[in-house]
């Protein structure tokens, strides 16, 4: 599934067999993979898959071990320098200096990057307003709630105009609305151009926002396409039923040629189907029926990124803890 | 990347002037120590020495000036070590993963740390001389106004390049922890031998002789040295003992926190550069 790249396009970042290792574990497992200029690209995954390892190789706070990472036309490991004149970043916690203003941050950033003092002030002033953080320019950050810290760090990793937005984990511990407030930023910020690359353990995040996913687990990219793609794969429909004798079901319902794959549950069986469910689902009861089988529960539903992530990496990002509940039907039973 | 240090150096002494409870505790401290423990000393000893004779015409000098010129090294030690801590703040919680994936090179963020600590530590000499004179120590006792130019110069001199030594030396030791509480545990560790082994408070000459030579080559006791010839002068007396430096004395001094400081940055360097916060 790994979008090829359209001919004379050249990938904003490209990445091959990445490795990278602490000690003896292996955080990152030889990933590949290319993003293209003004795409939204995410790595889902859950925490300790290697996500956070993989974009500090890319900005540079850790040196590339093996394999090759070129990030606007920039080799990571050869010419980090220009590496960090074309990236901005957010970084996983809140990397703010409570006791500076928030227009001191931007102006520390732009200081930082040697920008010149008049596209500076300009900058600071354009991006003010973007994240709407204009009336809190003299606040300290410690006054700051959650969400603006946030976009405040969002409009510094802006300042020097990056070609490549990196953020990891950009809404970890905000509340929902906040959360979808920050999507619209991002969303925004990309209209302008802005390519953007971002690590996420949220389902919702990666499904609304991204226009490509890599789903990566212990270090591996499972699968790459779109969230549309991602979620074909599972087939068109999901149907989920509990009966008398789920074996016995499973037997019988493999071989009806619309019936993909069949995946147990705990408590009953899931039938993912090529075809429009609600048309599959009448000859699923009257094969069941037929074979003297009760079923005492039967729901049909789309397959959404929940279904798509524990299909692929064979576990719950839920049983981690670390994600809003969100209905799964492949959901495995808690182990 | 030309100027990233005035960078470091902006942001931090805006800090130091924003915390105002701190500014200003920083401060008064070591006028505290003068006003206290000074003059209580001082009131001691000076009787104690009253019928001390003091010989060959040399100029006998109170306990509040002797251990006054201590107090501004102490105040420039305390200062310097324990700058590290904003460092291991910033590497925890705040801005240096943002420094150090920005294209400023870390020499610069060495340095710009250094030349805030310096500024902080000439402010503070600055007002432990000035109420040192206005509490009775004999600072610049007799100087002409050109003489105390000079001398104002050459204590500062000598503090920036022994604040630099500790400077770097604490910004080596900040960058390789990890809890504040650790390094707050070794700055007061090394604090007590190199305040206590030199002569700040005391003269070291009556000490056993291993630690007399661990005194003299300690870099506050260098630091001391200059502070005391360029506040009082090459030769005179104090607590029984005859102090004399002779101008390579001074040098030699200087040198010694010179090659101290220099041996300091290539610690802090090589800890920089090895340096990885993610």
């Amino acid at each position: 599934m790994e979008g090829p790249v359209p001919a004379g396009e050249i990938p904003i970042i490209s990445v091959e067999n990445l490795e990278h290792r602490y000690g003896d574990f292996k955080a990152v497992d030889g990933i590949s993979f290319s993003v293209k200029k003004g795409e939204i690209f995410s790595f889902l995954g859950p925490n300790g898959a290697g996500k956070s390892t993989a974009i500090n190789v890319l900005i540079t706070l850790l040196s590339l071990q093996n394999g090759k990472a070129l990030i606007a036309g920039h080799d990571v490991s050869t010419d980090p320098q220009k590496v960090r004149e074309s990236i901005g970043i957010v970084f996983q916690d809140i990397t703010l200096d409570r006791d500076m203003t928030v227009w001191e941050t931007l102006e520390f950033h732009g200081r930082l990057y040697e920008m010149p003092v008049k596209e500076r002030r300009d900058r600071i002033e354009e991006l003010l307003k973007l994240v709407q953080l204009d009336a809190k320019r003299d606040e300290l950050t410690k006054k700051l709630s959650g969400g603006m810290k946030r976009r405040l760090e969002i409009a510094r990793g802006l300042m020097t105009r990056p070609k490549v937005l990196f953020l990891d984990e950009p809404t970890i511990g905000l509340d929902p609305q906040t959360r979808m407030r920050m999507w619209e930023y991002i969303r925004g910020v990309n209209r302008e151009g802005t390519t953007i690359f971002l690590t996420t353990h949220y389902m919702d995040e990666a499904d609304q926002l991204s226009d490509r996913i890599s789903i990566v687990d212990h270090g591996k990219i499972v699968i790459t396409g779109t969230p549309w793609e991602l979620k074909n794969t599972l087939g068109q429909d999901l149907v989920y039923l509990e009966t008398g004798d789920n074996a016995r079901a499973q037997q019988l319902l493999g071989p009806i040629p619309a019936v993909r794959e069949i995946k147990e549950k705990s408590k009953g069986i899931v039938l993912m189907v090529n075809e429009d469910g609600t048309r599959v689902l009448p000859g699923i009861i009257d094969t069941l029926r037929g074979a003297g089988i009760v079923i005492s529960t039967i729901n049909l539903k789309k397959p959404t990124m929940d279904d798509v992530f524990v299909f692929y990496t064979g576990r719950d990002i839920r049983d981690e803890g670390q994600a809003p509940a969100r209905g799964g039907f492949l959901r495995a039973g808690r182990h | 990347m030309q100027y990233g240090f005035l960078t470091i150096y902006w942001r931090d002494m805006i800090r130091f002037v924003r915390f105002k409870t701190l500014l200003i505790s920083s401060l008064l401290q070591p006028a505290l120590w003068l006003a206290f423990f000074g003059i209580a000393m001082a009131s001691n000893f000076d009787a104690m020495m009253a019928g001390v004779p003091v010989s060959g015409g040399a100029q006998a000098v109170g306990y509040l000036t002797f251990m006054g010129c201590g107090i501004i090294a102490m105040t420039t030690l305390f200062t310097s070590l324990f700058s590290g801590i904003v460092i291991l703040f910033d590497k925890n919680w705040g801005l240096m993963r943002e420094i150090l994936a920005s294209p400023v090179s870390r020499n610069h963020i060495i340095i710009g740390l250094a030349l805030s600590g310096v500024t902080k530590s000439f402010i503070q000499a600055v007002i432990i001389m000035g109420f040192g004179v206005l509490i009775g120590a004999a600072f610049f006792a007799g100087f002409t106004p050109l003489h105390i130019l000079v001398g104002i110069a050459g204590v500062l001199a000598f503090v920036a390049m022994f604040a630099l030594g500790f400077l770097f030396l604490s910004a080596a030791i900040a960058i390789s922890m990890e809890s504040p509480e650790g390094l707050q545990g070794i700055m007061t560790l090394l604090t007590m031998p190199i305040f206590f082994a030199s002569n700040a408070l005391y003269p070291i000459n009556n000490f056993p002789e291993f630690l007399q030579v661990i005194s003299s080559y300690n870099p506050m006791t260098l630091l001391i040295n200059g502070i005391r010839y360029y506040t009082i002068g090459p030769d005179f007396y104090a607590l029984g003992h005859h102090y004399s430096f002779t101008q390579a004395d001074i040098l030699f001094s200087f040198l010694g926190l010179v090659v101290f400081a220099a041996i300091m940055f290539a610690l802090a360097w090589w800890r920089f550069r090895r340096a990885v916060v993610t």
